[in-house]
């Protein structure tokens, strides 16, 4: 099954259509790509991965593919990647699952800080190791706040008492003063001996999944779209790199892949899928997709089966006796951020 | 064809003739071409990560200097207007002088907007018909197709104006008079657009205004002028084409209340966002005062906002602006540059302090960005420099096919006035 007949597609058009559109570009593309397939040559070597490089170069966005040219795309890419991490790997195009809009949710009165998600998550999907190591998920540890709050600042306001009148105290000695869910005084770079720390709480964020995400809307090229279950994904090789998503995020989830990516072989997981943990190139976007290649297939995703306290839980938001809806029905939840209208999928809560 | 083929024989053994001075200026942007070939391969091939951008700052000096090129390009046009618009006889030749300062600028803009790209040799997918643009909703889409109608009108309006005028024929026919008109509404427009790619995105609380596009078209207002005024104040020290002193007052005009415009718009957006001193106050109170001592912007914060107003003031005295070679062109040059260094400075890095999840960060531009830069700049000044030298022979008459079938004719000296022409 295509996903462009999923229902749920830009383009409304049928395969025929597509072919046509798509021969029409190839056409025009012969006479104006040669020079701008200089730099792309430059990094394959053998004929076949040039050859395969150039049809990369010429491949349309997924989603308007003819069934026979998403075939060819895969097997390329299958080949290209085992050929590249010395193993058989897989690229699924296992299409949207039906009746699904995933939802996630995540108690931050359980969260202990460990980062076992982040790196779980790096694992399951393929990131840059190291220069640099890319994580999808950032855990922001908060103090505690009340510390700091003090009599000696009660009155230590402004305006002071001056010769031009006593007008009374406008801004309390104590504003400015951190206190609870705080980001500016947050920290992401933390490394006790032992977590959780004393005094602190822990907020981890990622892509919140946004029913109305401002990072589809400002894509020029629809690289970034939100597919029929709700999440948002990206085309690796219809990404321009212009990072305008990023841009538009105001959740600071993307990550752009400043450098070629580098992803030793043994560490690489075979099992890919094409929206979601296939290899990356340099100067395209990437993000957390809800672990795609897993929760298409009815799995959990990776940072849920990490980490280890259960405050991650993850379901279909439209089937009332899934546990995302027995957490929204019964906790504390709420959603980050909510006045930027994004109205994400991934809840926050506590008991 | 013949005719087209003499006509551009004669247009760049013009464009090439030159004194000491000139091969000077045309040896110094060679180099810089040069030396950004290498840092230009290195950074194609290993990616932006050779450059300052990170994922907190994520536009950086690319970005900044295509903003620089989007309001000299749409300012230009403010020379075509007074004597388009307002029939001034003295203004009419020099119009093409202006949609070559803007040819060149988009020029440059257009290729810094290539380096931006991760993957510029996808750059096809944003086309339309053989791409997949994402339109109407992408405002990316709208600034690159502006920008692009906006360079070819130019470069048509210029090659018709030149050509004509090569043949001495009239060019004052409806035809150049649609593509000014077109080219004179689409200037502005291409800036406009530019704020909004900036504008558009909630989360910059710096740039989610909506004075953005008015601060955009009064900066474009002060800068555009600064560099034409500085163009026209040497071609007419160092050819015979004499730009009437009432055109530079003209632009100065423009200037002064480009930049009177500009201080309002400013203090505007101060006072919305600093009387309450929200969230969206924090990028510009980093750029002013710092943040916990990392305060690597607020010098250039104090240093640019003096520049502009001194500018300012400085230019509502005649002594000044009178000065026709000394302090008019350097008043002109403090307000090119400082408006030039405040894209990356003032107006794109501090934005990206606080990040989405709170983090301040200093952009760091590292030496390959930095040549790179220099060599773009380059590119954009030759195709320029090279256009405005073979188009002042023209206006002049000194490019001709009358000229080319007599024998080299005497230079008199007599000063031609711009006044002249068909
Ligand atoms: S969190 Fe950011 S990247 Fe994820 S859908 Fe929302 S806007 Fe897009
Ligand atoms: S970086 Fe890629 S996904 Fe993001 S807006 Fe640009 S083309 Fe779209």
């Amino acid at each position: 099954m295509s996903q462009q007949c999923s229902g749920h597609c830009h383009c409304g058009k049928g395969a025929e259509e597509a072919e046509s559109i798509d021969t029409t570009r190839r056409d025009l593309l012969k006479y104006m790509g040669v020079a701008a397939m200089a730099g792309a040559m430059a990094e394959a070597d053998s004929p076949e991965a040039e050859a395969a490089t150039f049809k990369e170069w010429f491949q349309t966005h997924y989603q308007l593919m003819t069934d026979s040219e998403k075939k060819a795309c895969i097997a390329r890419l299958e080949a290209r990647y085992s050929e590249e991490y010395g193993k058989h790997v897989t690229v699924s195009d296992a299409p949207p699952l039906k009746g699904v809009l995933f939802g996630y949710a995540l108690n931050i009165q359980k969260c202990i800080g460990c980062r076992t998600c982040v790196h779980a998550c790096v694992q399951e999907n393929n990131q840059s190791r190291y220069d640099p190591e890319v994580q999808w998920i950032k855990v922001l540890k908060m103090e505690k706040g009340g510390d700091s709050f003090s009599e000696d600042k009660r009155e230590k306001g402004y305006p002071e008492h001056s010769a031009i009148g006593d007008h009374g105290v406008q801004v309390g000695g104590n504003a400015y003063t951190p206190a609870g869910v705080s980001l500016e005084d947050s920290v992401r770079y933390y490394d006790p001996e032992k977590v959780p720390e004393d005094g602190s709480f822990y907020f981890p964020v990622q892509c919140q999944q946004c029913e109305k995400p401002p990072c589809v809307k400002t894509c020029p090229v629809r690289a970034t779209f939100r597919e029929p279950n709700g999440v948002v994904v990206i085309d690796y090789n219809w990404c321009i790199g212009c990072r305008m998503c990023q841009l538009a995020c105001p959740y600071g989830a993307r990550r752009f892949n400043w450098g070629e990516p580098n992803l030793p072989p043994e560490e690489m997981n075979p099992k890919t899928h094409y929206f979601g943990n296939r290899p990356r190139m340099r100067g395209v976007m990437e993000k957390c997709t809800f672990c795609l290649q897993r929760t298409r297939e009815g799995r959990m995703p990776a940072c849920l089966e990490a980490c280890p306290v259960g405050a991650r839980k993850f379901g279909n938001l439209l089937d009332p006796q899934s546990e995302i809806r027995q957490v929204l029905a019964t906790k504390r939840v709420f959603r980050f951020k909510e006045e930027f209208n994004t109205y994400p999928k991934f809840f926050y809560f506590v008991d | 064809m013949k005719n087209i083929w003499a006509f551009a024989k004669d247009f760049l053994a013009e464009a090439l003739k030159g004194g000491k001075l000139y091969y000077s200026w045309l040896g110094f942007l060679g180099l810089c071409i040069l030396a950004g070939l290498y840092p230009m391969y290195i950074i194609l091939s290993k990616g932006l990560i050779m450059t300052g951008l990170t994922d907190q700052i994520s536009m950086g000096q690319y970005l900044s200097n295509f903003v620089y090129t989007a309001h000299i390009a749409a300012a230009a046009i403010l020379v075509v207007i007074p004597g388009f618009v307002y029939k001034r006889p003295d203004m009419r030749d020099l119009a093409v002088l202006g949609e070559i300062v803007a040819i060149g600028f988009v020029i440059s803009g257009l290729i810094f907007v290539l380096f931006h790209m991760g993957r510029p040799e996808r750059f096809w997918h944003m086309l339309p018909f053989v791409g997949y643009p994402n339109f109407p909703s992408s405002t990316l889409v709208f600034d690159a197709i502006t920008l692009n109608v906006y360079l070819i009108l130019n470069v048509i309006a210029v090659s018709f104006f030149l050509y004509r005028r090569y043949h001495d024929r009239s060019v004052h026919v409806p035809f150049y008079h649609f593509i000014v008109w077109w080219a004179i509404m689409w200037g502005p427009l291409i800036h406009i657009i530019t704020a909004a790619v900036l504008g558009n995105n909630a989360r910059m609380f710096a740039w989610n205004t909506a004075v953005l596009p008015f601060a955009f078209l009064s900066m474009a207002g002060a800068s555009g002028p600064a560099i034409v005024i500085m163009i026209f104040l040497l071609v007419r020290k160092y050819t015979r084409l004499a730009i009437p002193d009432s055109a530079i007052d003209v632009l100065r005009k423009i200037m002064v209340w480009s930049l009177g415009i500009m201080a309002l718009v400013f203090v505007s957006e101060d006072f919305a966002v600093l009387y309450n001193s929200t969230a969206h106050a924090e990028p510009l109170k980093f750029a002013m005062f710092g943040h916990h001592g990392l305060n690597d912007y607020v010098p250039w914060f104090w240093g640019i906002m003096a520049c502009f107003v001194g500018s300012l003031i400085a230019l509502l005295f005649p002594r000044v602006y009178k000065s026709y070679d000394c302090w008019l062109p350097f008043v002109c040059l403090i307000v090119a540059a400082s408006i030039l260094l405040e894209k990356p400075y003032l107006l794109m890095f501090p934005s990206f302090s606080p990040s989405p999840l709170g983090e301040y960060t200093v952009y760091h531009t590292t030496l390959p960005e930095f040549l790179t830069l220099a060599a773009i700049w380059a590119i954009g000044m030759l195709v320029m420099t090279l256009l405005l030298k073979g188009a002042v022979g023209v206006i002049l008459g000194d490019v001709s096919r009358e000229s080319r079938a007599a024998v080299a004719h005497e230079n008199t000296g007599t000063p031609v006035t711009a006044q002249g022409g068909a």
